[in-house]
């Protein structure tokens, strides 16, 4: 094995229909209108020298290194800011050209330390491999001059000397190696968007400096990598690489943590995995990453793992390490016995979220086939079921309609319910560069998020919402369409139900939804309600992302319906640039949904009672399926409290952390009589197990995952998993103690089955995706290089369907006891329950889950900054500690649910979706009040949970 | 399954249909717990119908009684 290579082209890739030929080095080369000499050459094979200039970013033209000349021109230009013209001729090499480059580098080389063999970028500098290529044999000027080398110069202190920035945990800035390309400075502004580096000073007295000249982890800096990546030097430097080396092979994988999908390099000194450097050929993140993505992997080798599976009788006893036969003997025989005791539809499984396609097929599979019960459901139950349900009503197809790369194309980006910047982080980047391009944007979130205004970025209309009225909003902003003659009629007549629609523009047009009435409502000024629709309607591409903010809500899925209805009124559906998009959570949650997770459906969203499709299944794995939909996650946990409901298999899911209700979901586990849990820690879940089955990370396992753009990508394995069986094993070996007989050799096996049976997945292969890297579903005979765009002729379910979208307030209302309305999120550094990124370095950001209060509420209170606060709902109650802040609009708060011990979902509601049961996390009716720490429940969960996690030494 | 929860949920699911007019709105109250309830679920609402449907909101009575 070895390193992947990629080429460094030196400046972007430039899309032109007219051509150019021009003459480099004798060779004649046809490139589009506007490629730089620099990049001609390379596609050529020759390497120009350069040191300032890198694909991922604009040319810059600093370095001096990549001169060259042209027949006819004065002088040298530089190749990387010059276009090619026609019929130019260049040449690379020439005796001035081989004097200049040498004079330049031999300056470079003046006021750089000369510690190669110990340094961290030996074997990867990009100066050492330039002063090779120039062939530098002499600094004539010596290393005692003027300098940023040395702390003391000529016996005194050298104040141009700076010490090494150790502050973040991931890299290091070493000011004394830095050539001051800019590289940094540029891919910060230009991937990043953050703007957190700049260069101080001039001439001589240039700088990298984080923000105003602090350490990088007191500026501004998210710590996204972007900087380390394009640093040709050791200036920055990842900390793995300082400990270990250099890499000598990698394998190109799809990152674990959240929807956006984002492929890796993984680079590998042996089974030793040293750095995460995100993949240029990547189709979601384009060689772009973020702290979780590139930084947040440690966990893997975290000591907390459970390499051995344990058991145990009952919960409050300590856990027995076993064999893994003993342990899933005990799982077979308990479940049979359950089954036998209390019914077939007794038992049940969560699938995984965080687990590959292959594993979660796998898992509805035991359950349907095995268990012989639709008892099946998977994290998307509390987070996108109501997108599943919502589009697929609307459009046909239970997932978003575009690629990320159609955000390059969309004039007006409207964000609803989602903090991309934070959540989706690559997608938030993506986002900034297309507004800072001139795109328009509108956001409508309770919160001043970061992208409301930022760096270069400021949305045109931030419509700061009270929870729990996004359909209104969104009705009224149809109103506005509908009522000012806004609408696409050319699209809807041809695309959508006209009958539908007439009434539908009929229902939106009623004065109830006009701005003025909605108003008063949702604390939004009329004004700023018909500035968005009009913009939205009218400023070109219109494209909608939107998160949890939208399905987590007693009207999650008329929301979505909501917001599909406004794509189809404007006709922004179907060409890139538009389109409904939603930011999934996890890693593979639209995989998990594809793979059949959801208890009423099959594999690829077919019902469970259609008798043909469920024929397919039950020829193909010989065997008899309940026709009946089984029971979701909350509908498990009030069957569990009453008692029809008795044993559960968890793979990679927290519910107890993660779920609403936590008082609910902990006495629904506890009600149960075998709780098998299988997850890399012992999560908070599994407190209430008698059954621990180790798990493996997405680096010791094959597989696939699916991204919020429908994305199929392959997961590659690096290393052995430590507990000894990849995951889909684990799962296999239990099928097969259940009597299923079951022989996958690997991973691609089992998409040969998915293939087989789901009709989107019906071309998808291993070796397909090997060869093109990626698809996205459907990919099919009709489709056989995938779908980038959905919906571009014609619906998937044939005419666009209008919904009326009537807002029905929650039954969760503020009152004199619970005056604040709470809702939950999350933040970049942590992810999900934080049970990975709890255990990394990434805890410096995010220690613990803070209330964001507003000053008002928090001086109404006598709260002030940092002091510990009770938040009381109906369902219970938790403290925490305050952050004032005026992001929150008075009268609401918000917090995260990342540490287990905050507990902050004893406080959400059972409240939920109309159609789906997703939990409405985002609304809870609260009383804030000072506090002078943790309450009981939280010290008593913090025993509890201690007390469970014991282990007994294992017996001889 | 509670029967309060489940009334709840009955109750949400025609409300959501409502706006498109009882006759539409009956099959579609119908159809929905027939496709997303478990067995159990619709049974306990059942039995909650056959005493009398107590704080079902009468558009829900009317769909899922029967």
């Amino acid at each position: 094995m070895s390193l992947v290579p990629e080429t460094d082209f030196g400046t972007k890739a430039v899309h032109s229909d007219k051509t150019v030929t021009v003459t480099i080095d004798g060779q004649r080369i046809a490139v589009p209108e506007g490629t730089s000499i620099m990049r001609a050459a390379m596609e050529l094979g020759t390497k120009i020298p350069k040191l300032c200039a890198t694909d991922t970013l604009d040319a810059f033209g600093s370095c001096r290194l990549c001169l060259v000349e042209i027949e006819g021109r004065a002088g040298t230009p530089a190749s990387c800011t010059t276009p090619c013209a026609p019929n130019m001729v260049v040449h690379t090499q020439t005796p001035r050209l081989k004097q200049l480059r040498n004079g330049v580098m031999e300056l470079y080389i003046s006021d750089h330390p000369l510690d190669c063999l110990t340094c961290a970028a030996n074997g990867d500098c990009e100066l050492q491999e330039m002063a090779g290529a120039v062939g530098l044999r002499e600094v004539r000027y010596g290393q005692d001059g003027a300098n940023h080398v040395s702390a003391r110069t000529g016996g005194c202190d050298n104040h141009h000397y700076k010490a090494k920035d150790t502050s973040n945990p991931y890299f290091t800035y070493d000011p004394a190696k830095c050539i001051v390309c800019n590289r940094c400075v540029r891919a910060c502004q230009e991937v990043q968007g953050t703007f957190a580096l700049t260069i101080s000073g001039r001439g001589f007295e240039s700088r990298v400096s984080p923000g105003m000249d602090e350490p990088f982890m007191e500026s501004e800096c998210v710590s996204c990598g972007a900087c380390v990546q394009a640093c040709p030097t050791a200036t920055l430097t990842e900390k793995k690489v300082i400990e270990i080396g250099q890499p000598e092979h990698s394998v190109v994988t799809t990152c674990a943590y959240c929807g956006v999908g984002c492929t890796f390099k993984a680079e590998m000194r042996g089974q030793e995995l040293v750095r995460m450097v995100p993949w240029k050929d990547g189709k979601a993140n384009r060689g772009h990453s973020c702290v979780k993505g590139r930084f947040a992997w440690g966990y893997s080798t975290h000591r907390d793992r459970i390499l051995k599976p344990m058991i145990r009788e009952k919960i409050t006893d300590p856990w027995r390490e076993v064999s893994w036969d003993e342990a899933l003997l005990r799982v077979a025989n308990e479940f049979r016995r359950i089954q036998g005791q209390y019914g077939k539809k007794a038992v049940g499984g969560i699938t995984s979220s965080r687990c590959t396609n292959e594993e979660v097929w796998l898992v509805q599979k035991l359950i349907r086939a095995g268990f012989g019960t639709n008892n099946v459901d998977t994290c998307a139950r509390v987070c996108h079921s109501p997108t599943g349900y919502g589009l697929a009503t609307a459009y046909g197809t239970s997932a978003g309609t575009q690629d990320f790369d159609s955000i390059d194309q969309a004039d007006v980006i409207v964000i609803i319910g989602a903090n991309p910047t934070d959540g989706h982080p690559v997608v938030g980047s993506k986002l900034k560069r297309r507004i800072r391009e001139g795109a328009r944007l509108i956001v409508i979130d309770p919160r001043r998020i970061d992208i409301v205004e930022t760096p270069h970025v400021k949305a045109d209309y931030h419509l700061a919402l009270q929870p729990g009225t996004n359909v209104a909003i969104l009705t009224s902003m149809a109103h506005v369409i509908v009522t000012e003659g806004l609408a696409n009629e050319a699209f809807i007549a041809e695309r959508c139900d006209i009958e539908e629609y007439r009434e539908w523009a009929a229902f939106v047009s009623d004065m109830r939804y006009s701005p003025e009435t909605i108003s008063p409502l949702t604390g939004v000024p009329a004004r700023l309600i018909r500035d968005a629709a009009r913009l939205y309607a009218t400023g070109g591409n219109a494209a909608i992302y939107y998160g949890l903010g939208v399905t987590e809500h007693s009207q999650g899925s008329t929301t979505v319906m909501a917001i599909a209805n406004l794509a189809m009124a404007t006709g922004n559906i179907g060409r890139p640039g538009v389109g409904v998009n939603p930011l999934r959570g996890q890693n593979n949650v639209q995989g998990s949904c594809d793979m059949g997770s959801f208890p009423h459906e099959l594999p690829g969203y077919r019902h469970i009672s259609n008798d043909a499709v469920r024929k397919s299944f039950e020829d193909a794995w010989a065997t008899t399926l309940d026709s009946e939909p089984g029971l979701r996650i909350p509908n498990m946990l009030d069957a569990a409290v009453e008692g029809s409901f008795k044993a559960i298999y968890i793979q990679g899911e927290d519910i107890l952390q993660s779920d609403p209700d936590q008082t609910h979901v902990a006495a629904g586990l506890a009600a149960m009589e075998c709780v098998v849990v299988q997850d890399l820690f012992l999560n908070e879940t599994a407190n209430y197990a008698h059954v621990f089955l180790p798990g493996s990370t997405f680096l010791e396992k094959d597989g696939t995952f699916t991204n919020a753009e429908r994305r199929i990508q392959r997961v590659r394995k690096v290393m052995e998993p430590k507990n000894g069986k990849a995951d889909w094993e684990v799962t296999q070996a239990l099928a097969r103690t259940f009597g299923l007989d079951w022989n996958y050799a690997h991973p691609s096996e089992i998409m040969e089955e998915v293939a087989a049976l789901t009709p989107s997945f019906a071309g998808v292969t291993y070796e397909k995706l090997d060869a093109v890297g990626s698809v996205q579903w459907p990919c099919n005979e009709e489709h056989p290089e995938g779908s980038p765009i959905m919906h571009v002729d014609r619906f998937v379910r044939g005419k666009g369907h209008f919904v009326l979208t009537e807002y029905i307030p929650t039954e969760e209302r503020t009152g004199p006891r619970f005056p604040l309305l709470l809702t939950t999120g999350r933040i970049l550094s942590q992810y999900n329950v934080g049970a990975q990124t709890r255990r990394t370095e990434n805890v410096l950001w995010h220690q613990e889950d803070m209330l964001e209060i507003h000053p008002h509420d928090a001086e109404q209170r006598g709260v002030k900054d940092g002091d510990w606060v009770k938040i009381q709902s109906r369902a219970g109650e938790i403290a925490l500690r305050a952050e004032i802040t005026d992001r929150v609009a008075p009268g609401v708060v918000y917090t995260t649910f990342h540490h287990p011990l905050t507990r902050a979902n004893v406080v959400t509601t059972d409240f939920s979706d109309w159609a789906t049961n997703c939990p409405e996390y985002k609304v809870t009716a609260v009383q804030v009040s000072p506090s002078n720490g943790p309450l009981q429940n939280q010290l008593e969960y913090e025993a509890f949970s201690r007390e469970s996690r014991r282990i007994a030494p294992a017996a001889e | 399954m509670s029967s309060s929860k489940l009334v709840t949920m009955a109750n949400q699911i025609a409300l959501a249909f409502q706006a498109q007019g009882e006759e539409r709105a009956l099959p579609q109250i119908r159809a929905h717990v027939e496709k997303f309830w478990d067995p159990r679920m619709r049974e306990g609402l059942r039995v909650h119908l056959s005493q009398g449907g107590d704080g079902l909101d009468p558009l829900a009575l009317r769909a899922l009684a029967d």
